[in-house]
C-alpha cells in the first residue's frame, strides 16, 4: 500500500546509467579499434593477396613507404608521382637522410603496389630507389588466412 | 538568492543533467562507427637488392642463384613459369620443385638459407603473379599443421636488362 502511494507521487524516471555505461564502452572499443598509426593505408590500392607475407611486427627504422595505383601512379605521402618526380622526390630524401648522418641504406622502401599494376611499373620504381642507394625493400601484401 | 539556494537544496536532491552528456556520448559514438574501417591484415616480403655493382662485388653464395622467370600473354595474365630451362604448369609445381631443389631443412646453415631466387618477369605482367612467385620461392604452408614452413629467404629481381637478355 505504501509503495504504491510512493510510486504515484514520484515521476518515473528510467534508470540511465546502464545505458550510458554501455555507449561509453561501445565508444571505447571503437575507438581502440580505429587505427591512427596505419595512416598510410590508401583504399585505391587493393593489394596482392598472399599466406606467406610475414605479419608486420616490428617498427621499420626509417620507412618510406611508396604505393603504386593500378594504372602505374605512384603515391608518396598522400600526392600522387610521376616516375621523375618521384625520382627527384627520392634523391631528396637520401640527401635528407645523409644531412641527417644516416644512410639510405639503412632506411627501408615500403612498397605497395595494387595487385593489377604492371610489373614492369614497380620494377621501374624499385631502380629508382636502387639509383638513389636505397637497397632494402618490403613487398607488401595482404595476409590471406584460409 | 540565499534564500532561494537553501530553499532549493533543502527540498529536493540536485540532480545531474544527464541528456546532454548522452547527446555527446552519442555524437561520438556515431562518429566512432562512421569512421571505422575494417583493418586488413598485411604483411611484408623482404628484398635486399643493392646495386649491381655493389652486388656483383661480394659474393656470398655458394650456390647459383634459382632463376624463375615468369612469362606475360598480351593482357598481363600469366602465360609461363620457368625455372631455369624448365616450364613449369603453375606455382604449386614451383614450389615442389624449391623443395626438392633445397630440401625441407631450413635450420641455420642449410640450402635453404644459403639459397638465392632470382625473380623476373615480364614488364606488363601483374604485379600479384609475381608476388604468387615469391610465395611459392619463398615457403609454403604445411597442410597438417597449418604452420608455414619458409624456404629460401633471399630473394631479388635481377636489373631488368640483365633479365631481358636471358
Amino acid at each position: 500500500m505504501r509503495l504504491k502511494q510512493r510510486a504515484t507521487t514520484d515521476p518515473p524516471q528510467a534508470d540511465l546509467m546502464p545505458m550510458i555505461d554501455m555507449t561509453f564502452l561501445l565508444i571505447a572499443f571503437f575507438m581502440v579499434l580505429l587505427n591512427f598509426t596505419e595512416a598510410e593505408q590508401d583504399e585505391r590500392i587493393n593489394l596482392p593477396r598472399s599466406q606467406l607475407a610475414k605479419p608486420i611486427e616490428d617498427r621499420v627504422e626509417t620507412p618510406i613507404t611508396l604505393q603504386v595505383t593500378a594504372d602505374g601512379t605512384i603515391l608518396y605521402g598522400g600526392r600522387p608521382y610521376t616516375l621523375e618526380a618521384a625520382r627527384k622526390q627520392l634523391l631528396n630524401e637520401a640527401q635528407y637522410l645523409r644531412a641527417i648522418g644516416d644512410s639510405p641504406a639503412e632506411a627501408t622502401v615500403i612498397v605497395r603496389a595494387d595487385a593489377d599494376v604492371a610489373f614492369g611499373r614497380v620494377q621501374e620504381l624499385m631502380e629508382v630507389c636502387q639509383d638513389n642507394d636505397f637497397e632494402q625493400f618490403r613487398l607488401r601484401a595482404e595476409s590471406d588466412t584460409r | 538568492m540565499r534564500i532561494r539556494h537553501s530553499t532549493s537544496a533543502s527540498q529536493e536532491q540536485v540532480e545531474m543533467q544527464v541528456t546532454p552528456l548522452i547527446d555527446v556520448v552519442f555524437l561520438l559514438l556515431i562518429f566512432f562507427i562512421m569512421s571505422f574501417k575494417i583493418v586488413v591484415l598485411e604483411g611484408d616480403f623482404d628484398l635486399r637488392m643493392p646495386q649491381a655493382s655493389a652486388a656483383a662485388a661480394v659474393p656470398d653464395t655458394p650456390l647459383p642463384p634459382i632463376k624463375v622467370r615468369l612469362l606475360a600473354d598480351d593482357a598481363g595474365q600469366l602465360s609461363a613459369i620457368m625455372m631455369g630451362e624448365t616450364r613449369l604448369p603453375n606455382f604449386a609445381a614451383l614450389n615442389q620443385e624449391v623443395i626438392a631443389l633445397v630440401g625441407i631443412d631450413t635450420g641455420p646453415g642449410s640450402l635453404a638459407e644459403l639459397a638465392e631466387a632470382e625473380i623476373s618477369g615480364d614488364a606488363n605482367l601483374k604485379y600479384h603473379y609475381v608476388i604468387d612467385a615469391i610465395s611459392a620461392v619463398s615457403g609454403y604452408v604445411d597442410p597438417d599443421t597449418g604452420k608455414i614452413i619458409r624456404l629460401i629467404e633471399r630473394i631479388r629481381f635481377p636489373e631488368p636488362d640483365e633479365a631481358s637478355a636471358k
